[in-house]
């Protein structure tokens, strides 16, 4: 007799739940936000204005929808979020269980579906928090509210008079108490309250928020149950391949279906046409066979493709290059930023250093390749998805298939790794197309060089430097020329500079211009998108200043965060008020830097021969981050990172320490990555890397022997960590470099110049 | 055509073309989903599986080259996740997204079974065939370690309560 608070839509009928979240308009929304985590990034506060802006009003999200308590005591809370390895499935349901006060022991937690009464179900931008921090604990404190009435009720006592503990509701005058399974079937029929009338708990009487919690699916991750996308399978299964072009954009002229038809278990091979979008839905070949192994055999051993390359065929990362070198001399297209006249102050400058610097496309390479599973039956269709953003894959299915988005019903997976790959919903879309033709349960899965070939690659990009330091070691001059990809204006996703970004607002002549290349390559947000590439330059260049000036890098950069800040620029004109920009707090940056220096014993400690610590700091996704690298470079360049200090500010509470520790750290162990060993170099519009032979990923072997990671309190709202750990790490490596070694490392990644892991 | 292997504990006879890896065998046909596919090119470790005890890429395994031996998959250090490793993984919480674990846990399991107390070096050298892209690596470290702990302390109980029953006999 399972009564409970509530009844969950999901467990009776998965087909009635209205994911009709996402018009075709809000659909554009998405696609806008997966590439705009600058945009996040910058205009930062209040979040929640933001998102609105981008996806509508927020839902008011229900105790009823999140909270199940069955009689037995159990609490059940739903996680929202895609689980993508950031930890949200503990932390958000923790959010609520706070404010419940419930005994953590009691609760179990579940993966929601994608239904509308969860509000925006999305793992980008290093949101969920900022997101969700007022409306789940206020989730918590209303279904506590429920649980209070119903036990005023149970008692005939005013609910004021009664207070709770870890799972109980008290009547302190007289001493009764009653748990809320005892308490759950009377709740449920309590009208959830308001939430602006709740009060939520003062932080010094947490129990729950800022205690280490564990990951919820240790347990099944340890003992191999099925939890990816990748592991679910229905019965009547057929596992398929599509194959597309290898240049981006090609489309398909013809192929030898029939031989493929031919080869063993397979039962469909068909080609499908690129869609109206095609970030969307590129062309391509499905084959579809009894089992995966069989799809990809007769892929890789049978499948004869004719493709029609397309233009992209010309480019090349040679090209886009040369390109940029012949932008860098002429005007540049736009003024993202002009303060005072940096070219006449350069003339008054002691010191001047002008460098070029670049980096390349990145891919993300999740561990677990890019697969969905769907099922389309009388014009419905169900999806298990390990997606970012799974209402956007909802809503590209819908369009592709010219079906209504009430029609499709989609089921969150755990994601084996995000990073931003899976914003974009591209093998959701293929999964759709392929159920819809072969009519019964299937399983779409690409190999890991359809993974690192079909890519929306982290940009390169192209900046072109000149600074200027005065005789007191003040920068007094700044031009940057960035030349990236985009056309008629618009930057190409994720490929943007803001003219607020720092050290924009604290050099008194600035300027902040940007010029554009078109590209046929798929560009996306990669975690911490733009911060992962700008705070490598921004960093490496004010070092550079610090190193002219003979000043040390941890007190330039105190000095230079100290100065008055210009005001920020107005907004361009229609832009919504939700966007308008606040300010990048220096004191806060300051905080950070002063931190690290101290915790990695900056200026203090003597090193031995070739040894060196570097120093950087970034703002992003509204965390203030300042890094140390201690470096050591062997003179055949062979580089070992020892130790790494980390110290954010990411407001007044670290809501999961033990997982912030362990994603910071993860932070820097991809900064590493992108440091030595990542480059997706393009040539013949097509990826010339193909598996991690060619990509490596950081191993054990090189990781440091510690990462200290460290969290400055201050007054401020908790925001995100998936991604602002990173950017800085990157540049505090190469500053590292310089400082063992005198090169100044200008471009990344290291190894095509000479450097290897020690 | 068919092969006889012996997969956690249990004989198993399948029939697929002699080149397709065990790691599809395992997943596919015999529906164990812990042992990951990542790579499909033994870089990458998701797919770390025992053959007779050794530490192998199921990826580049032929179903052939199996044929005959002992497969211990995730699913056969235990099912409740009380082998040693298993239990150290959750004390330290490990993953972040969790899909390489698998293989790590089965690398560092081989090598605990050769090595009881493995040094740093000899966890680096062990491990460094297995990726984690979310970067668990400072953990990993730390969990081989615990897990040896673990493992010593259970064997002493093993061999002290041996001691009593053989005293006994």
């Amino acid at each position: 007799m399972a009564t409970t608070l509530p009844k969950l839509d999901s467990q009776e009928s998965p087909k009635s739940n209205g994911n009709g979240v996402m018009d075709r308009r809000s659909f554009l929304r998405a696609t806008a936000l997966a590439g705009g985590g600058m945009m996040l990034a910058y205009y930062i506060e209040p979040v929640t204005k933001v998102m609105a802006a981008q996806f509508g009003p927020p839902v008011t999200l229900l105790p009823t929808s999140f909270i199940t308590i069955t009689p037995d005591g159990v609490i059940t809370l739903i996680a929202k979020n895609p689980e993508i390895g950031q930890g949200v499935k503990a932390m958000l349901p923790m959010l609520i269980a706070e404010e419940l006060d419930a005994d953590w022991n009691d609760v179990r937690i579940e993966q929601g579906d994608l239904e509308a009464k969860y509000g925006l179900q999305i793992a980008g931008g290093s949101t969920a928090t900022p997101m969700n921090w007022d409306p789940l604990r206020q989730v918590g404190a209303g279904g506590r509210a429920m649980l209070i009435t119903a036990a005023a009720q149970t008692w005939g006592v005013p609910a004021s008079a009664c207070s709770t503990t870890a799972s109980r509701v008290h009547h302190d005058p007289t001493g009764r108490s009653l748990s809320y399974g005892e308490l759950a079937m009377k709740a449920a029929a309590v009208a959830p309250p308001d939430p602006k009338t709740l009060k939520l708990k003062d932080p010094k009487d947490y129990r729950i928020i800022g205690k280490t919690t564990a990951n919820p699916d240790i347990k099944k991750i340890v003992t191999g149950k099925p939890l990816f996308g990748i592991d679910f399978t229905m019965p009547g299964m057929l596992y398929a391949n599509y194959e597309k072009c290898p240049v981006f954009g090609g489309k398909v002229k013809s192929a030898n279906l029939d031989e493929v038809k031919a080869m063993p278990g397979i039962r469909h091979a068909f080609i499908v046409d690129p869609g109206p979008d095609p970030s969307a839905l590129a062309g391509g070949v499905a084959i579809v066979a009894d089992s995966w192994y069989q799809a990809r055999y007769a892929r890789d051993n049978k499948l004869k493709v004719e493709w029609d390359n397309g233009p992209t065929a010309a480019q090349s990362s040679q090209l886009y290059a040369a390109t940029s070198l012949e932008l860098a001399k002429k005007e540049p297209g736009q003024v993202l930023r002009k303060d005072g006249d940096a070219d006449s102050a350069f003339s008054s400058a002691k010191h001047v250093v002008e460098a070029s610097y670049s980096y390349p496309f990145l891919s993300h390479v999740p561990l677990e390749p890019q697969n969905c599973s769907a099922y389309f039956k009388d014009g419905k269709l169900e999806l298990w998805a390990p997606s970012q953003t799974p209402a956007n894959g909802v809503a590209q299915a819908a369009r592709a298939l010219g079906i209504d988005q009430k029609d499709i019903t989609l089921h969150l997976t755990r994601v084996g790794g995000g990073f931003g790959r899976r914003l974009t919903d591209d093998y959701v879309v293929e999964a759709a197309m392929i159920a819809k033709q072969v009519g019964v349960p299937v399983k779409l899965l690409w190999t890991r060089e359809q993974d690192m070939a079909h890519d929306f690659y982290r940009p390169a990009g192209f900046h072109f430097l000149k600074g200027g330091v005065d005789a007191n070691g003040k920068i007094v001059a700044w031009r940057n020329h960035f030349v990236t990809f985009g056309e008629k204006g618009r930057f190409a996703q994720s490929a943007g500079l803001s003219g607020e970004e720092f050290p924009s607002r604290f050099i008194p002549n600035f300027s902040q211009l940007a010029s554009m290349m078109p590209s046929g390559v798929p560009m996306g947000a990669m975690r911490a998108p733009g911060s992962n590439a700008i705070a490598f330059v921004m960093q490496s260049f004010i070092d550079e200043l610090a190193h002219a000036a003979g000043k040390d890098p941890v007190q330039f950069r105190l000095d230079l965060l100290a100065s008055t800040p210009l005001p920020v620029a107005a907004p361009p004109p229609g832009t919504p008020v939700a966007f308008a920009p606040v300010a990048f707090d220096a004191a806060r940056m300051r905080g950070v830097l002063q931190a690290v220096a101290e915790r990695s014993g900056w200026g203090k400690r003597k090193l031995p021969p070739g040894s060196a610590m570097g120093v950087a700091f970034h703002f992003s996704h509204r965390g203030y981050f300042a890094e140390v690298a201690e470096v050591h470079v062997s003179p055949s360049k062979a580089v070992k990172v020892h130790k790494a200090w980390v110290v954010g500010d990411i407001g007044s509470q670290v809501i999961n320490p033990g997982a912030a520790q362990n994603i910071s750290q993860g932070a820097v162990i991809e900064g590493m990555s992108h440091a030595m060993g990542y480059e997706i170099t393009i040539d013949a519009g097509r990826a010339v890397q193909s598996n991690f032979h060619q990509y490596p990923p950081l191993r054990l072997t090189q990781a440091p022997v510690d990462i200290d990671v460290y969290f400055l309190k201050t007054d401020n709202p908790p925001t995100g960590l998936g991604e602002p750990a990173l950017p800085p790490m990157i540049p505090a490596i190469t500053n590292a470099i310089f400082t063992a070694t005198g090169h100044r490392v200008r471009s990344l990644p290291l190894q095509p110049q000479g450097y290897s892991w020690a | 055509m068919p092969y006889n292997l012996t997969v956690n504990g249990r004989p198993t006879t399948v029939d697929v073309p002699a080149e397709t890896p065990l790691l599809w065998v395992i997943r596919d046909i015999l529906d164990l989903k812990g042992t990951k596919y990542g790579c499909g090119m033994a870089l990458c470790g998701c797919c770390t599986v025992h053959l007779n005890g050794e530490a192998v890429r199921s990826c580049t395994t032929a179903i052939s080259a199996a044929a005959g031996k002992h497969v211990t998959t995730l699913e056969g250090l235990s099912e409740d996740g009380t082998h040693p490793v298993q239990v150290a993984w959750q004390e330290i919480d490990v993953p972040q997204c969790g899909y390489c674990q698998a293989g790590q846990i089965m690398s560092a399991s081989a090598l605990l079974a050769k090595n009881p107390h493995p040094t740093d070096a000899d966890i680096d050298a062990a491990m460094d065939g297995n990726i984690c892209r979310c970067g668990t690596y400072l953990r990993i470290r730390k969990a081989i370690h615990r897990a040896a702990e673990i493992h010593a302390k259970q064997t002493a109980q093993f061999t002290h309560a041996d001691l009593i029953e053989s005293e006994k006999a």
